[in-house]
């Protein structure tokens, strides 16, 4: 129950003032720049536009700022942002097949057409803390190399050769496109909607669910078919111009993971293939999201539903931080009132219980809220 | 109204300009008018104005289309005093590049100004994104892994 | 195909502020059935679409509402304007449209073809924009129902034949059913689906 209540208002005034001082911090150094965030901490900004569901480097570095580097918090911002905004309309569906790849790995095949690309990782570091950052020294511009690469094709279609391994799902080309940003969730969930969730769904809850697949919580035994970051093209159709244009480029990460399947009543024993698709460079996010497609495809091929990844309803409807943030965090608002009752409410009870027990001592503590 | 877009042959043509002022700075597309002078006046038909555009993914990459998250865009669509109409529509949220995009669009439609629309902005920014293009293929390129097979004595 | 230039002409003047003063307009409008609005700004609507219609298709239309045509109005600069103004998909499927616009004398399509929501969302319903020769004169009938104290009469020139029958029978939809604006130049009414209409006696 909510009561309106009135006061606070200095109280208000004087937190933001503080909150506004505090995120400044030390007046002798200097304020840090959307751009020194954009260019320095780019996977923050990457996190934060994966999970705000909304790819703009500029304002997802000012909410970051914002914030003072909460990532839920600089989600948030983000999300309420997009809600000011008109729906122009819906792009072409982006090719990640055209990337401009910047990394491209697969850990099923060694010599795949277009070669293992490391591009700009963690991997192979020895996750030493490295002092020389404290100093502001040159850093080396990345090394070249001009000789030609071959296109890298998909690790996907390697295997659809042999006809070892699913296709791109079952959904038709007009069932998917659903948008759970219009209309209600409505479960069971189609795959299209599904990947939705999981694109704009928190990176810790996520790899937490991949994670138990592993460990055995729906187990499906995967490979990295290939992990893929780079940019890509975006496409608006523009009806006054009569053809579509580009819009810019912007970066994902896409992984396909795929699964051994020892078949069922309804698909004969083959590879399946778990998806990710993330805004950014977020590999761990894509990869996460890729077993959790994965897993939440069991009821398609006729699996048993015993583990929390798999469970749909589970899944989809926690992997929301901005929805779950806000469920969370309003317990701490006012709720004197609702609280009022209760307390009322088990004075009764224990009052009740303490006359059933004819003989006992009635305590003498007294309660804490009084 | 837009006589080259009319035209079959230039329909290529033209979606290459829009494409690359979509890809210009605002820097740019002002490298169009020279200091102090400033864009011709043109009409606001729609815009300049900031929304968002959903991106579609396709499920395993090649399958059904799925909503992945939006991006902001900004459009803008003017007049010249000609009558000449164009259109602009670029990631962010840079209003004012839009409208600038969409009178350097106008005047690229014009005979006598789309030499000049050529040369001061499209070729510079076609050779730029070739360059940058380039520069990632081959950083990336530096980044692949060579393998060499050791030689195990068995027999 | 690129849209001709007459389509891209037009539109609200000051977008958030003149859409805002539609959207009151016909808010007031649905809460009082019947009772006759002016919009005030010309929206440079294409004939043979209305003045009034213009502008509650610029104020309510968007890419989340698919727009009918008629056939008329499907040939002209209308679904052009439209969608080059307010961002809104025209649609064929008259179940998918949320709004749908039919211009004076055009024979009225069946409600029962466009969306009539369900009983869980009854708001998933279609709102039809018919545009009449006038608001001031014609036939005479009464209003009656929520938002009306007891009775309000309008007169209708040139209500498209079949039009009361027809809405008996989306009445008896309720909760379900469409809601309609009559429009006449730059004057409109709101009939929502809770109205009863009868014929004035005498």
């Amino acid at each position: 129950m909510y009561v309106a209540v009135k006061g606070g208002e200095t109280a208000i005034a004087n937190a933001h003032r503080l909150l506004a001082d505090k995120r400044r911090g030390d007046r002798s150094l200097p304020a840090i720049s959307s751009e020194q965030v954009i260019e320095q901490l780019t996977l923050a900004v990457d996190r934060v536009m994966a999970e705000a569901s909304l790819y703009d480097r500029a304002l997802a570095a000012l909410a970051f700022r914002q914030a003072r580097g909460d990532m839920i918090e600089a989600i948030f911002l983000l999300r309420a942002y997009r809600t000011t905004l008109p729906r122009f309309g819906t792009s072409l569906p982006i090719d990640t097949g055209h990337m401009l790849i910047e990394r491209r790995v697969s850990a099923t095949y060694k010599d795949l057409p277009g070669g293992q690309l490391l591009g700009p990782t963690f991997d192979y570091t020895h996750r030493l803390l490295d002092p020389s950052l404290l100093e502001d020294g040159p850093v080396e511009e990345g090394e070249r190399r001009t000789e030609a690469c071959e296109p890298a094709m998909r690790v996907s279609d390697i295997l659809a050769g042999e006809g070892l391994i699913e296709g791109d799902g079952t959904l038709q080309e007009d069932e998917g496109g659903g948008d759970l940003t219009r209309e209600p969730m409505e479960f069971p969930m189609s795959r299209d909607l599904r990947l939705q969730a999981l694109a704009r769904g928190d990176e810790g809850f996520l790899l937490a669910l991949g994670y138990s697949t592993q460990r055995g919580y729906g187990r499906n035994h995967p490979f990295t078919g290939e992990i893929r970051i780079g940019e890509v093209e975006i496409e608006l159709y523009v009806p006054e111009l009569g053809f579509a244009v580009s819009l810019g480029d912007i970066r994902v990460t896409e992984c396909q993971m795929v699964t051994q399947f020892k078949g069922s009543s309804k698909v004969p024993p083959q590879f399946t293939r778990g998806y990710g698709l993330v805004f950014g460079q977020s590999e761990r996010k894509a990869m996460s999201m890729s077993l959790v497609d994965r897993a939440l495809r069991a009821r398609e091929f006729g699996e048993d539903i015993l583990a929390p990844a798999q469970d749909e309803e589970f899944v989809l409807s926690h992997c929301d931080n901005v929805q779950a943030t806000g469920f969370v965090e309003h317990l701490k608002l006012p709720h004197y009132v609702d609280f009022q009752a209760e307390l009322d409410l088990v004075r009764r009870m224990r009052g009740e219980y303490e006359a059933s027990r004819p003989g006992t001592q009635i305590p003498q503590t007294k309660e804490a809220a009084e | 109204m837009n006589e080259a877009l009319a035209i079959p042959e230039a329909h290529s043509g033209a979606k290459r300009a829009v494409d690359l002022i979509a890809r210009a700075t605002r820097a740019e597309i002002s490298a169009l008018w020279k200091d102090g002078e400033g864009p011709p006046l043109a009409s606001l038909l729609r815009g300049p104005e900031t929304g968002l555009v959903m991106v579609q993914g396709r499920i395993g990459g090649g399958g059904a289309p799925f909503n992945m998250g939006e991006v902001t865009v900004s459009r803008c669509s003017v007049r010249l005093a000609s009558g000449t109409i164009g259109h602009a529509q670029a990631l962010g949220t840079d209003r004012e590049k839009a409208r600038l995009g969409a009178i350097a669009h106008a005047l690229w439609q014009e005979g006598t100004s789309r030499e000049r629309v050529e040369q001061v902005l499209l070729a510079p920014v076609e050779a730029r994104l070739a360059d940058e293009h380039q520069r990632k293929s081959e950083e990336t390129a530096a980044t692949r892994v060579d393998f060499f097979t050791m030689v195990r004595g068995e027999d | 195909m690129a849209v001709a230039a007459d389509s891209l002409t037009g539109g609200f003047a000051q977008p958030v502020y003149d859409s805002q003063a539609v959207f009151r307009l016909m808010m007031d409008g649905m809460a009082r059935p019947g009772t006759v609005k002016t919009v005030a700004t010309d929206v440079g609507a294409p004939a043979p679409l209305g003045l009034a219609a213009g502008a509650i298709a610029l104020a309510l239309c968007d890419h989340d509402t698919p727009v009918w045509l008629t056939a008329a109005l499907q040939k002209s600069a209308v679904p052009g304007w439209v969608s080059f103004h307010s961002g809104a998909t025209i649609t064929r499927e008259k179940a998918e449209a949320r709004f749908a616009f039919i211009e004076a004398g055009t024979a009225l399509p069946s409600f029962g073809l466009f969306a009539s929501g369900t009983q869980e969302y009854p708001d998933r319903s279609a709102t039809l924009v018919i545009e009449v020769a006038a608001l001031d004169d014609g036939k005479a009938l009464t209003l009656s129902g929520p938002g009306i104290a007891a009775t309000r009469g309008m007169r209708v020139k040139g209500l498209p034949d079949g039009f009361t029958g027809q809405w008996t029978m989306n009445r008896a939809l309720f909760p379900r059913g469409v809601d309609v604006v009559l429009t006449a130049g730059d004057r409109f009414l709101c009939l929502p689906r809770t109205v009863l209409i009868t014929l004035a006696e005498g």
